[in-house]
């Protein structure tokens, strides 16, 4: 296998229940060792897409390949190759620790299962609770433990579905950097719907909304618009009537919005920055400048325009 | 096999924790004895064949118990999604639940039972073909029994409508019975004195291996098993 290899390639996939449509359309790739964040209100697709990639239900049109093999026809050697936790961490409570990840790891062919348990016991912080009954675990050792079934077979691509929601910040933080660290060795796709996490965790986002893919690139293009527009923020002391008229003039100016009576919003075309235009204009004509800055969208503010778009 | 294995074993461990086979078992076991002390005393001959039938209506009743849990349970908590995402067939699945609750209502139901006959040979000169005959009768109807009660959990998140389904179906399969002798020997009376239950483990139980009775046992445990397969492989459907 090339390092280059997509380790998911998603095609036109979509699903449908009864006369839903959960998925439309759905077309992507994933690259070795990318940590890829799927992003998107509940209800979007999430679920449905990482169910169809973990062989758990079919598509009903496209197809989508785990290293290479068709997760319908191929679906048990597309399976021996993931590991998944679902939103519902899958524990059985009336086993301890050690006897769920052994039947676990029994489940998916691992040869030696006393050393893939140690290993991942290790790696999810988890070895001190090996005897404990599920039932009696925390919530957030619950968690590791879902993380640990997902990775004891050392699968090269893990599904996590919202892995942190339910947890406390501090159990966040370390699932988040348990996350990160895995990343460096199996190529992942997270769905969440707190934002933060896809910032702090992935190298790449997905948003998806109503079935369909929205927008797709790294957390800190997403996070400058797409690389489409600026936003430059503009108080003034006199507000005039013709003055958004005046500012649509102004080279580089796309659109100007007024937000309210002495303040405007200016979208620029992201190439230069056009501040110094914008201010010679407002003195020129003696508005009287209050305020002027650049906007940054943040990540909250792409997520929300991009899924709540009104319906025309 | 080895995945069916992996299944039947984590079944039987569950089992093991679980509060119904012990239950079920001491039911069983107290009934049982019951009737096993009346019919000596009364019949005053060494013989098995009438526990072994009154030990089939009691499994009518307690069959269903021991396997409402096994795939609704499942569902209900998702579980499921870890078994159907696992490189492992659905009928391996299937098979995995049937075996470990084979193996359970063998060790804990009719394994107790083997006292009776011990007591009979103590006390009579007991017909001793006929008691290893009605084992097996024994095994695979209640092998049976509990394959239907595996598709019916199938069927639902709601182990108690599992429970009420698998005694249903079980039900109609004794109630058959009566309704031969008024059905009359076309093809519908045939039918219903083929469903009828009672003939088939009888025979067992009298002594006698008939390769009809042995096919109609194994259908009980294929039939519903593979229903409870598709079942499962339709559900992936959404």
């Amino acid at each position: 296998m090339s390092i280059e290899q997509n380790m998911i390639e998603v095609e036109h996939l979509a699903k449908a229940y009864g006369t839903f449509e959960a998925l439309r359309d759905v077309s992507f790739q994933v690259k070795r060792g990318e940590i890829l964040g799927f992003l998107g209100p509940n209800g979007a697709g999430k679920t449905s897409t990482m169910r169809i990639l973990t062989g758990f239900m079919p598509p009903s049109a496209g197809t989508a390949r785990v290293a290479g093999y068709d997760v319908f026809a191929q679906s048990l050697e597309a399976r021996r190759r993931i590991g998944y936790l679902p939103e519902t961490v899958p524990l059985y409570t009336e086993m301890t620790v050690y006897d769920y990840l052994d039947f676990c790891a029994r489940l998916r062919g691992v040869a030696d299962p006393f050393h893939a348990i140690e290993r991942v016991m290790e790696m999810t912080d988890i070895g001190e609770r090996a005897e404990t009954i599920i039932g009696k675990l925390s919530k957030g050792f619950r968690q590791r433990v879902g993380i640990a079934q997902a990775l004891v077979h050392n699968p090269d691509v893990l599904i996590l579905d919202e892995p942190t929601i339910g947890l406390d910040p501090k159990q966040i933080i370390e699932v988040r950097k348990m996350i990160k660290e895995l990343g460096k060795e199996h190529t992942i796709i997270l769905s969440t719907h707190i934002l933060p996490e896809v910032s702090q965790t992935c190298t790449r986002v997905l948003i998806i909304n109503n079935g369909t893919i929205v927008a797709e690139d790294s957390p800190e293009r997403l996070a400058s618009g797409d690389g489409r527009q600026q936003l430059v923020h503009l108080q003034v002391a006199k507000p005039a009537p013709d003055i958004a008229a005046e500012l649509e003039k102004v080279k580089g100016v796309l659109a100007v919005q007024k937000t309210a009576a002495d303040v405007f919003e200016i979208e620029t075309t992201p190439d230069v920055d056009h501040r110094a235009e914008i201010a010679a204009c407002a003195v020129q004509r003696g508005w009287g400048v209050l305020e002027m800055r650049p906007v940054r969208l943040s990540l909250e503010d792409v997520f929300l325009k991009l899924t709540t778009k009104e319906e025309i | 096999m080895k995945n069916v294995w992996t299944i039947a074993s984590r079944e039987l461990r569950a089992f093991a924790v679980s509060p119904m086979p012990y239950v079920v078992s001491a039911l069983f076991l107290v009934v049982i004895g019951y009737f096993f002390a009346i019919i000596l005393i009364t019949s005053q001959e060494a013989t098995l064949r009438n526990t072994f039938s009154n030990m089939m209506f009691v499994l009518l009743l307690l069959a269903p118990a021991l396997t409402m849990r096994l795939l609704a349970e499942e569902q209900r908590l998702g579980t499921i999604e870890l078994l159907l995402t696992a490189p492992v067939r659905d009928w391996q699945v299937v098979l995995g639940k049937w075996l470990g609750s084979f193996i359970a209502f063998a060790g804990a139901i009719i394994l107790p039972t083997l006292f009776y006959p011990l007591v009979l040979k103590f006390i009579g000169n007991p017909d001793m073909l006929p008691m290893a005959t009605g084992y097996v009768g024994m095994l695979l109807f209640g092998g049976g029994f509990l394959a239907v009660g595996i598709f019916t959990s199938a069927l639902t998140q709601n182990q108690v409508i599992a429970y009420f389904a698998g005694f249903a179906i079980l039900l109609l399969l004794f109630v058959a019975e009566p309704a031969t002798s008024i059905a009359g020997t076309g093809p519908l009376g045939a039918t219903i004195s083929y469903i009828a239950i009672q003939r088939h483990y009888d025979s067992f139980f009298r002594g006698v291996i008939d390769s009809i009775d042995v096919v109609y046992g194994l259908s009980l445990i294929a039939i519903p098993l593979i229903l409870a397969t598709l079942v499962l492989q339709t559900r992936r459907w959404g």
